[in-house]
């Protein structure tokens, strides 16, 4: 029988076939804790009474998530980052740096075959370079902090194969929203969501990045797309191991098998307050909205912040419109493309690098009763910092469309 | 482990934006105070109502979304004994293990207890009785019971010196 990109991945460390349900350990190549996480894996690591972290290169703090901090209680914790990180020679990427999903790939810490744990959900994000990469609580990053080592159920795959090119006005977003309507908020809990197919291999590794990133919304352990040319291009000049290309075989065994035509897609929404609540934009088209945002680990990219500037160009948002690119790269990106200069001038507040209003804990957050178009991945009840709000999740072209009526806007093509 | 207790029941879905909301568990690690907000965005009143020892019952999927280990801790530091449902989400599921909360998975009793109803869970038995009926559940594995007899993964390592993972 052949493997599944995970067991490939798998196998690959441990020197033999594993079989879905085997725990295996695996050693770990990138650890990374948050602002959200990092201080109880510091009180766990800590209590636990280990002395030092395994690998100095390997363990990573980032401080996106409340970023700059909007208080005293934050601050306190950042601090508390700070410190451990000092006192442990581990790098600590500080306010403004951006989202750790984007930051990861960004220095080099991601590599078709790594092992990626993060003590934040969407860590599974890192599977489009092909890493076998999945999201921890903070006493396990505290096991691997000590140890560099963790266990695993060696998990069952689910393939989603994309066939075709996309319509013009459809995205990356619109497909891993249908693909999230279609099998649920748990249909792949445990298990592995494999993307392929001829749709996939034509998406930037941006828009990879945004499949990978939501498979979690299907309860999945990891999202995994292969690695080929496109990965090798980001990566170059980034990682410090060689560049494999590394892709499932053939005859692999996949417990489910979903395929897809990508012409046929339409724009697509998440609708409160269930990320698997999916209809199309088309079904919604005229209701007001209060509030747009454009940013988060999903769809902060400068491909997105591009799109964007293009349907904004020159003209004005009709509702508040706030953009936070997904890192210090990406931000840098636009400014050199001139991108941030056309989105505050269309009215746009453009913020720090980081998580921005996505989670609910500092800034943007809706009042009761208001209606969020959001580019980030989930609409959970009170996730945005308001139980009364309503969140929608949309690509960035929908939002863009969208915040340039002041109202649902199935969106153009942009060329 | 037998576990005896009051049953507070929910639906399906529970994520852990609804157990401990975002904008609490930024502030602080003290879980006197995150306790006071526990389930808050399922029921906002749910911290004033319950008792040391009483249960969560709930449908599938408990503990969807973000990897916050605040969301067991804070069921557990409130003092729930044991949460018991449909299915869980993999990242709570590893988590309340490691924090030393005991979960069970139950297709069935779920739909057939409610609220105020008082249930007894016989952990390594793999039971669950109701006043008029016994259900089966498929036993917690082995090295996980043991990190939960430790009561959890750091008093576990401070016990053994080493991961249970690390004997392999």
């Amino acid at each position: 029988m052949g493997m599944t990109l995970a067991e490939k991945i798998i196998s690959m460390k441990i020197g033999r076939e594993p079989s879905p349900g085997d725990i295996v350990v695996l050693p770990i190549d990138a650890a990374m804790a948050h602002d959200g996480t990092a201080p109880l894996m510091i009180k766990s690591f800590n209590e636990m009474g280990a002395k030092s972290v395994w690998d100095k290169e390997k363990a990573i703090f980032v401080i996106d998530h409340i970023s700059p901090s909007s208080n005293e209680g934050t601050s306190a914790l950042h601090k508390m980052m700070r410190e451990f990180a000092k006192m442990h020679g581990i790098k600590l990427y500080d306010v403004g740096e951006g989202i750790c999903h984007q930051i990861l790939p960004e220095k080099g810490y991601v590599f078709p075959g790594g092992v990626v744990v993060g003590a934040d959900s969407h860590t599974c994000t890192h599977g489009a370079f092909a890493a076998f990469s999945t999201g921890i609580g903070s006493t396990d990053m505290a096991a691997v902090f000590a140890s560099g080592k963790l266990w695993f159920k060696v998990p069952e795959s689910i393939r989603i194969n994309i066939s075709g090119s996309f319509r013009g006005n459809v995205t990356s977003k619109d497909a891993i929203l249908y693909v999230i309507g279609k099998i649920k908020a748990d249909g792949a809990t445990y298990k592995s969501v494999e993307f392929t197919g001829d749709a996939v291999k034509s998406m930037s590794m941006d828009s990879r990045m945004v499949m990978t990133n939501m498979a979690i919304e299907m309860g999945g352990k990891t999202g995994l797309i292969a690695s080929d040319e496109k990965t090798r291009a980001f990566l170059e000049g980034r990682i410090r191991v060689p560049f494999k290309e590394i892709a499932a075989d053939e005859n692999a065994y996949y417990v489910d098998d979903l395929e897809i035509e990508a012409g046929r897609l339409e724009p697509m929404l998440s609708c409160p307050h269930q990320v698997d609540n999916v209809r199309a934009v088309s079904e919604l088209e005229g209701t007001p909205v209060d509030q747009v945002f454009i940013g988060s680990c999903t769809n902060g990219r400068l491909e997105d912040l591009s799109m964007v500037a293009k349907v904004l160009r020159g003209k004005s948002v009709k509702v508040r419109t706030i953009v936070m690119p997904a890192s210090k790269e990406v931000m840098l990106g636009a400014l050199r493309e001139g991108i941030i200069e056309e989105l505050v001038r269309a009215g746009c507040a453009v913020g720090v690098p980081g998580c921005g209003p996505c989670v609910g804990g500092h800034h943007g957050i809706p009042s009761p009763g208001e209606i969020v178009i959001s580019t980030t991945n989930r609409n959970f009840k009170g996730r945005m910092g308001c139980a009364e709000a309503e969140i929608y999740l949309a690509s960035p072209l929908t939002a863009a469309y969208s915040a340039l009526n002041g109202k649902f806007t199935v969106p153009k093509e942009v060329v | 482990m037998r576990i005896k207790g009051r049953v507070w029941k929910f639906g399906d879905d529970i994520s852990t934006d609804l157990i401990i909301p975002g904008k609490y568990k930024f502030k602080t690690i003290d879980f006197d105070e995150l306790a006071r907000h526990v389930m808050e965005g399922a029921d906002p009143s749910f911290a004033s109502k319950i008792s040391k020892g009483d249960i969560i019952v709930a449908g599938k999927n408990f503990g969807c979304g973000s990897s916050r280990e605040q969301a067991p801790v804070v069921i557990k530091h409130s003092g729930i004994s044991i949460v018991v449902a449909k299915s869980f989400a993999r990242i709570f599921y590893r988590n309340a293990f490691n924090i030393g909360l005991p979960l069970v998975e139950s297709k069935d009793l779920p739909d057939y207890v409610n609220t105020g109803d008082v249930i007894e869970v016989a952990l390594s038995e793999g039971k669950i009785y109701t006043k008029d009926r016994t259900f089966d559940f498929k036993p917690i594995p082995d090295f996980l019971m043991r990190i939960l007899e430790d009561g959890g993964l750091v008093e576990h390592y401070k016990k053994r010196g080493r991961f249970i993972w690390e004997t392999q």
